[in-house]
């Protein structure tokens, strides 16, 4: 007991100290709590993501097979679906039809265009994602107007709007059937855009990726666990402006310390030295001062913790949206689920709370141990 | 109660700016009596106390408190001394500005970790003995000289120490604070203080409270 | 109330939210397994290879099947979107030289 009521009195001390000098110190911890806030905000809003990608991308296609001529995506020959149905282990074989359609009409939007395997409903008419909805202001029985490729219009009526609940897959997307999308574009009956692979065995996606190669040169297989990956990778710290943010944030925290570390005041020296010299031992005081960067630490920490959360998961991190809308026009909107990395959330307490509470104690080290002599004859 | 032997104390050693501020000093105080080192400026009262009061450590000499010689205790356990046995006044009081009055006087029991409630009950009886009860919760910088001065000595006797030691009290009050201050002393020495002052003021020197009073002159006693 | 029983007491709380922040991340994990399972049966159902998150242009829109050349776009003075493409990043598999 004796322990901790000391400990509790060194602490009163400590926030007397703090309170003294009021508004620097609630600066301080603001401007803190915003260097955590930021990161943190960074951590979960990726980390988020991430998660999302691997539980929705899970069935993507096993393998994915586009041709490319002369450095771009060219479309597939529908006869290289029977030649890659040779290849032992391969269950089946599909071509896929999608594309792109800038409309110029709502905005600017870019729509993804596909053809599901099945489209429940007739030509001449669509089903589209929430995001295409809100951008045009539609919804079922509205009518969108689609620009052909021989300049004619095909007016085409929204028969279903996707659940917002799938929008992180489902936005942009314009469904419909096979017959309006080769119309649309003019895509001959004889090609697709490229071709999707049903494999028997996932542990051979690689040696049946690579006889595809072998026996179709001019196309590139990717496969599944590459999808994966994909996001995996998205929003790694080490793309450009992430990098940015995480220095800036590490830039802002070491000046911090660094100005703490830079020594204390004369009048700081001297309130140590009146410490000692009524009985406060060096650790004493070498503990208060410890006290005095945790205080300000833990809260800023806890507080920017608290609130990147509150900001990803409830806010759908808008503060996010300009940056990360860019140049899109059709912007989903990021409702995540909570998945949060402990381990993170941990590495973010040492590389912030840590630093800046020895970089309190460490100027105060010579000041802590000074004679309390000198305080009598000051 | 303390006895000193052929102090020495010296400042800056075999550099140039060597400054030697008590030269062979011995003398044997009694506890429960007021002792005044008199002497002007220069003549090492202060350095004196200090070395009373296990505040800072001789060059040269032995000193002996209650028959225990400490001369040569780890700073651990001279600390622990000193804040048992010594109650210090210091010449510009020195109260930390921006806390309480009362959690000034506080201020030297917090590394025992006693119970908070006692210890604030103490400190206010303190508060009352020397009549600035309304004060106490009022930031230091606030009250008036007379005030802080009884604020210092308040905190001074929160641990119950055995000794006051005070150096130049009086410096910065006018005549009649500092009879107040030497009625107080006169207060403490009937609860069977002891109490060893410096100062060069007749006001403290000549006091009917003082028992002994000691010349000093160049780091010596006359 | 003494200080430190104060400033205590909040970062108790302040942890306690934390904690409850947790719990809510556990909670909300669980009920929304359907909505996420929803989203990838439709990825199933459409072979869907990529998320909607940027859809400014190709390569972040489908950062997954985009090809080596496509930031290149039609022109070597093509402009790079940014942050998207900062963000998105070149895909690992366009990275390994194989």
């Amino acid at each position: 007991m004796n322990k901790i009521e000391k400990q509790r009195y060194i602490l009163d001390f400590t926030l007397s100290s703090l309170l003294r000098r009021k508004g620097r110190n609630a600066a301080l911890v603001l401007v803190y709590t915003f260097i955590v806030f930021l990161p943190a905000s960074v951590m979960f809003f990726t980390h988020a993501v991430k998660r999302e990608a691997a539980l929705v991308l899970a069935d993507a296609p096993e393998i994915i097979v586009q041709r490319i001529v002369a450095g771009r995506q060219a479309l597939v020959p529908a006869s290289y679906a029977d030649r890659i149905k040779t290849i032992r282990g391969v269950n089946a074989v599909r071509g896929r039809l999608w594309g792109y359609y800038f409309d110029p009409v709502f905005g600017g939007a870019n729509y993804t265009l596909v053809v599901p395997e099945y489209y429940p409903y007739d030509d001449g008419t669509i089903a589209v994602g929430s995001g295409v909805a809100g951008n045009s202001g539609s919804g079922e029985d509205n009518l969108l107007v689609f620009k052909a490729h021989d300049g004619s219009l095909k007016t085409l009526r929204i028969r279903e709007v996707l659940s917002s609940e799938s929008e992180l897959v489902s936005a942009d997307l314009v469904l419909m059937s096979q017959h309006d999308f080769r119309r649309l574009f003019g895509i001959q009956p004889a090609y697709v855009t490229d071709l999707t692979v049903a494999v028997r065995n996932p542990a051979e996606y690689v040696t049946i990726a690579d006889k595809i190669a072998k026996l179709l040169p001019d196309t590139r297989p990717i496969i599944r666990d590459e999808i994966l990956r994909t996001y995996d990778a998205v929003f790694n710290w080490r793309g450009g402006i992430l990098l940015v943010v995480l220095a800036g944030s590490v830039a802002a925290f070491v000046i911090f310390a660094w100005d703490r570390a830079a020594g204390l005041s004369a009048e700081e020296k001297k309130e140590l030295g009146i410490l000692k010299a009524v009985g406060w031992e060096t650790s004493d005081v070498l503990m208060m001062k410890l006290w005095e960067g945790a205080v300000i630490s833990l809260t800023a920490f806890l507080t920017g913790v608290l609130l990147a959360y509150a900001h990803v998961f409830f806010g759908s991190a808008s503060l996010f949206e300009p940056v990360l809308k860019g140049w899109s026009v059709l912007y989903p909107d990021i409702r995540l689920t909570p998945f949060v990395s402990a381990p993170d959330v941990a590495v973010l307490f040492f590389i912030t709370v840590i630093p800046y509470t020895v970089a309190t104690i460490i100027p105060s080290w010579r000041a802590a141990t000074i004679d309390p002599d000198s305080v009598m004859r000051s | 109660m303390i006895e000193i032997n052929n102090i020495r104390k010296v400042y800056n050693a075999g550099v140039h700016n060597e400054y030697v501020a008590l030269d062979g000093v011995s003398c044997s105080l009694e506890a429960g009596k007021v002792t005044v080192f008199k002497g002007p400026s220069g003549s090492g009262k202060t350095t004196l106390l200090s070395v009373l009061g296990c505040m800072a450590r001789p060059t040269s000499g032995r000193i002996v408190l209650s028959g225990r010689d400490i001369t040569s205790l780890p700073e651990r356990f001279r600390t622990d001394v000193r804040r048992r046995t010594f109650g210090f006044i210091f010449q510009q009081f020195n109260l930390i500005k921006g806390i309480t009055a009362l959690e000034n006087v506080m201020l030297p029991a917090y590394p025992f970790g006693e119970r908070r409630a006692s210890l604030e009950k103490r400190a206010l009886l303190l508060f009352e003995l020397f009549s600035i009860t309304r004060r106490a919760r009022e930031k230091a910088e606030l009250l008036s000289g007379g005030e802080i001065q009884r604020a210092a000595i308040a905190r001074a006797l929160i641990n119950d120490p055995k000794a006051i030691i005070a150096d130049e009290p009086t410096a910065h009050l006018d005549s009649s604070l500092s009879r107040d201050f030497m009625e107080l002393v006169g207060r403490l020495k009937q609860e069977g203080k002891t109490a060893i002052i410096a100062s060069h003021d007749p006001i403290v020197y000549e006091s009917g409270v003082v028992d002994r009073v000691i010349s000093m002159r160049d780091g010596r006693i006359e | 109330m003494r200080k430190s029983t104060t400033f205590l007491t909040f970062i108790l709380l302040l942890t306690i939210l934390m904690g409850f922040a947790f719990a809510h991340a556990r909670a909300r994990q669980r009920a929304d397994m359907p909505r996420l399972q929803r989203s990838a049966d439709l990825v199933r159902l459409f072979e869907l290879t990529d998320l909607c998150l940027f859809t400014d242009a190709q390569y972040t829109r489908h950062p997954a099947v985009s090809v080596r050349h496509t930031a290149f776009q039609d022109h070597p003075l093509s402009f790079e979107h940014f942050p998207s493409g900062s963000l998105s990043g070149p895909p690992p598999h366009l990275m390994n030289h194989e």
